[in-house]
């Protein structure tokens, strides 16, 4: 073969190689490694699977925040004012996190229906919503629930 | 007053980006002399009126001047003045505008240190460079005006800056890390120019490849203060998240580190010219879908700021308009580009070239996972997110096989090399790696870590080829200093940098696999024991800052042998938003922080506290430094002075020489 052919050759074959490699990883790393987000709502009509990575976003319920006294557990209940999830977590939650205000918890549902909470995000400033969460509550509202 | 005469600085300042978009270009085309010499001066014009805008906004912003509507909004009296100062680009409407700044700084660089390019040559880059421009500045005048007013109600106390930006890293981090987004534009603009010209020699890869370097050296700088940030400012000990934003920019960093390799072949042996080409339009693309991703709100992120759909579409389409009108120009210049080089597969262009690859891919998968949940979206598939063990699924074999082929690149030859003489040079060098590798984690934990042997042996094979390979080249010259003097300051450069790649892994793998971290409720007078310290909570206390009230707890942290240290974390509550704020209090080493930070009260007395211990966290820091200092580095060389000195022939003998 020509060596200007056969150089081609190797590249050609090594890009292939190497990119179906990389592809490969791609699919695998997305595989159980991205989770969708359900409005409070779709969870209490059951549309969300429980025992897998999803996140829920909402408000979090004026008076629903308990903490325990003793450990770093931690329950509140997220609303979209059409229906509630109640989350469960155990840590330190973020600065922004109060009652009243827009949360989204990443975690998977227990069998009772409740989000066992790995990670739960608060907005970082005063104006800011998280987009799904201002989805959310604008689709809420536009289905007739006002809160 | 002043406000308003920058906002009239800002539109001069349009004027002379469209009259630099067009005029010079319209003269390269007709060969008019007088139209193409007007560009420096357009140039600079239109860098000192976006000046004279920063300017006026930035008195604004000290001077407390709250009938513009964003001061009003982002800062207060009560805040420190180098905060007030840097509060002007802590906001959306700020930032575009120092996003102008930087890129007009930029395009009169080119203008004043191009003056021995050819005329035609510089016109046509400063010409593309300033019809970027015309479009940032479009874009801020028309959806992001900054001079905005709040009359006739002129509040008398601004609503403050988000106290999460009230940091020096605020200070630092937008405009460094805008110095190396914008400044690849100056590689795209040297690409389009080149692409416009038809004269797709070498010459163009010798004249941007200082500009690429210090434009990445930049970006390099930016992101590790981000992520430095992110670490004691976040508050929770993280220093890198896979987060959309950080993706935003470290896309166009990947991207860009093949374009820096890529643009040496084709300035030192002529070769992969439409590749090098097509890899600067997709860096500088990179950096506009940044941009884009950013400043239009379509993502969860620490760096959106309150949305507003219509930037958004601005922006998309400005991005469509760049990315689409120069793969067109691309694909209509492009082909002509028969390179007749060879190079055998065991040579230096071929370990370039997979680091290209790598690099590429790299940037590729990330810019899958980032845009994944925006393409969902658009499809109505659903909400997703795609989380960081995705990224370093990805990513990490990916770096994990190109540091074999770093180790290589230095020591290797260009056109051909051989397997034999590799292994003549680069056995001791391996087996040292090997050795060392397992040696380590037995030596410092006492157990046998797979990722951590993975890494140092990586990592030293890195440095061992390279002192080799710094051995090989000055053993010929007559003595050691002579053979170090000799070699040029591109090659330190490199070495630099790939130094700082490897001190940079290092510290990314060791901090993941050995750091200890604790959540747990403690009281004053309780104390805990983590990774041989013992932390102990003696008080707390209340403490009043210049705009805000904190808690401060005050713990000693002991261990044998060494005298104690005490750290003293905060909540803070801060006066004019009435937002809380963490700040994590953090004894720095050079082989491990302590880092202690409040969570929220629990009960009477008792605070949920988060305790890390993070070996060689410092070196991920340390070796972007080096990898940031060896681009800066590499830019002093003096071949690029020589170079441009006398542009036109130096080129002609690229041309003609490797061939």
């Amino acid at each position: 073969m020509h060596p200007v052919r056969k150089q081609r050759l190797w590249a050609v074959v090594f890009i292939v190689v190497f990119s179906s490699l990389a592809a490969g990883l791609v699919g695998y790393g997305l595989r159980g490694n991205i989770n969708l987000f359900f409005p409070p709502a779709e969870v209490a009509a059951g549309l969300a699977p429980a025992g897998q990575p999803i996140r829920v976003g909402g408000m979090v319920v004026v008076g629903s925040v308990e903490r325990s006294t003793d450990s770093l557990q931690v329950r509140f209940a997220v609303t979209d004012y059409q229906a509630t999830v109640k989350v469960e977590y155990e840590g330190i939650l973020p600065d922004l996190f109060a009652e009243g205000e827009g949360v989204v918890a990443a975690g998977a549902l227990d069998e009772r229906g409740v989000l066992r909470a790995s990670e739960v995000l608060a907005k970082h400033d005063e104006n800011y919503m998280p987009p799904e969460v201002a989805d959310a509550l604008l689709k809420a509202n536009t289905a007739g629930v006002t809160p | 007053m002043i406000p308003e005469l920058g906002h009239l600085a800002l539109i001069i300042a349009l004027c002379m980006a469209l009259s630099l978009a067009l005029l010079p270009l319209w003269g390269s085309w007709r060969n008019h002399y007088h139209a193409m010499s007007m560009a420096p001066s357009l140039a600079l014009g239109m860098c000192v009126f976006t000046a004279l805008s920063f300017t006026a906004l930035a008195l604004a912003f000290v001077g407390d001047d709250f009938s513009v509507a964003l001061v009003a909004n982002h800062s207060n009296r009560l805040l420190p003045g180098a905060f007030k100062f840097s509060a002007v680009w802590g906001n959306h409407e700020g930032s575009l505008l120092l996003w102008v700044l930087v890129l007009s700084l930029w395009t009169s660089a080119v203008a004043l240190f191009s003056t021995q390019l050819p005329l035609p040559v510089l016109a046509r880059v400063l010409s593309v460079m300033g019809f970027i421009s015309v479009g940032f500045l479009l874009f801020s005048l028309f959806t992001s005006n900054p001079f905005l007013r709040t009359l006739p109600a002129i509040p008398t106390e601004g609503n403050d800056l988000n106290p999460l930006l009230q940091d020096i890293g605020l200070v630092i981090h937008p405009p460094v890390l805008y110095m190396g987004y914008v400044g690849f534009s100056v590689a795209f603009a040297f690409a389009i120019a080149a692409l416009l010209g038809g004269r797709l020699d070498a010459s163009w890869a010798r004249w941007s490849r200082p500009w690429t370097n210090t434009a990445w050296a930049f970006l390099s700088l930016g992101i590790m203060l981000g992520s430095w940030w992110a670490y004691y400012e976040l508050g929770w000990g993280g220093w890198w998240f896979w987060d959309p934003v950080e993706n935003a920019s470290f896309m166009p960093w990947l991207a860009g580190t093949a374009l820096v390799h890529s643009l040496a072949v084709t300035e030192k042996r002529g070769l992969f010219k439409s590749w090098t080409l097509l890899l600067a339009i997709l860096t500088f693309s990179l950096s506009l879908l940044g941009t884009f991703l950013v400043r239009s709100g379509v993502l969860t992120s620490v760096h959106a700021f309150a949305s507003d759909p219509s930037r958004g579409v601005f922006i998309l389409l400005f991005l469509a308009l760049v990315v689409g009108g120069s793969l067109t120009l691309y694909a209509l210049r492009a082909p002509a580009l028969q390179s007749r080089i060879r190079f055998a597969v065991l040579s230096r262009e071929s370990l370039l070239l997979f680091n290209n690859l790598v690099f590429l891919v790299a940037t590729l998968t990330v810019l899958f996972g980032t845009l994944f949940p925006l393409l969902m979206d658009a499809l109505g598939q659903g909400k997703y997110s795609v989380g960081p063990p995705y990224f370093n699924i990805v990513f990490l074999p990916l770096m994990a096989v190109a540091m074999p082929m770093m180790g290589l690149g230095p020591i290797s030859r260009w056109k051909q090399d051989s397997a034999q003489r590799w292994r003549r040079e680069l056995l001791l060098p391996m087996a040292a790696a090997l050795v060392v590798g397992a040696l380590f984690p037995s030596l410092y934990q006492g157990s046998f870590n797979p990722a951590a042997t993975l890494a140092v042996v990586l990592s030293s094979w890195l440095l061992l080829s390279m002192l080799k390979d710094c051995f090989v080249r000055t053993r010929s010259a007559r003595g050691f200093i002579a053979g170090v003097r000799r070699q040029p300051l591109g090659y330190y450069g490199m070495m630099c940098a790939h130094l700082g790649f490897a001190v940079c892994v290092l510290g990314v793998v060791l901090t993941s696999q050995y750091a200890v971290e604790k959540d747990l409720k403690m009281s004053p007078g309780e104390q805990f024991e983590l990774a041989g310290y013992r932390f102990q909570f003696d008080e707390l206390a209340a403490v009043e800052g210049p705009n805000y009230l904190a808690e401060e707890g005050r713990f000693s942290v002991h261990r044998e042998g060494l005298p104690p240290f005490k750290l003293s974390p905060q909540k803070r509550r801060y006066l004019a938003s009435g937002q809380i704020m963490t700040e994590a209090a953090i004894d720095a080493g050079v082989f491990r922080d302590i880092f202690i930070a409040l969570g929220e009260p629990i009960g009477e007395h008792a605070w949920a506290v988060r305790l890390h211990y993070k070996p060689f966290v410092r070196w991920i820091w340390g070796g972007a430094i080096l990898i940031a200092f060896g681009g800066f580095l590499s830019v002093t060389d003096r071949r690029y002075r020589r170079a441009v000195r006398s542009g036109a022939s130096a080129s002609v003998l690229v041309e003609h020489g490797p061939a």
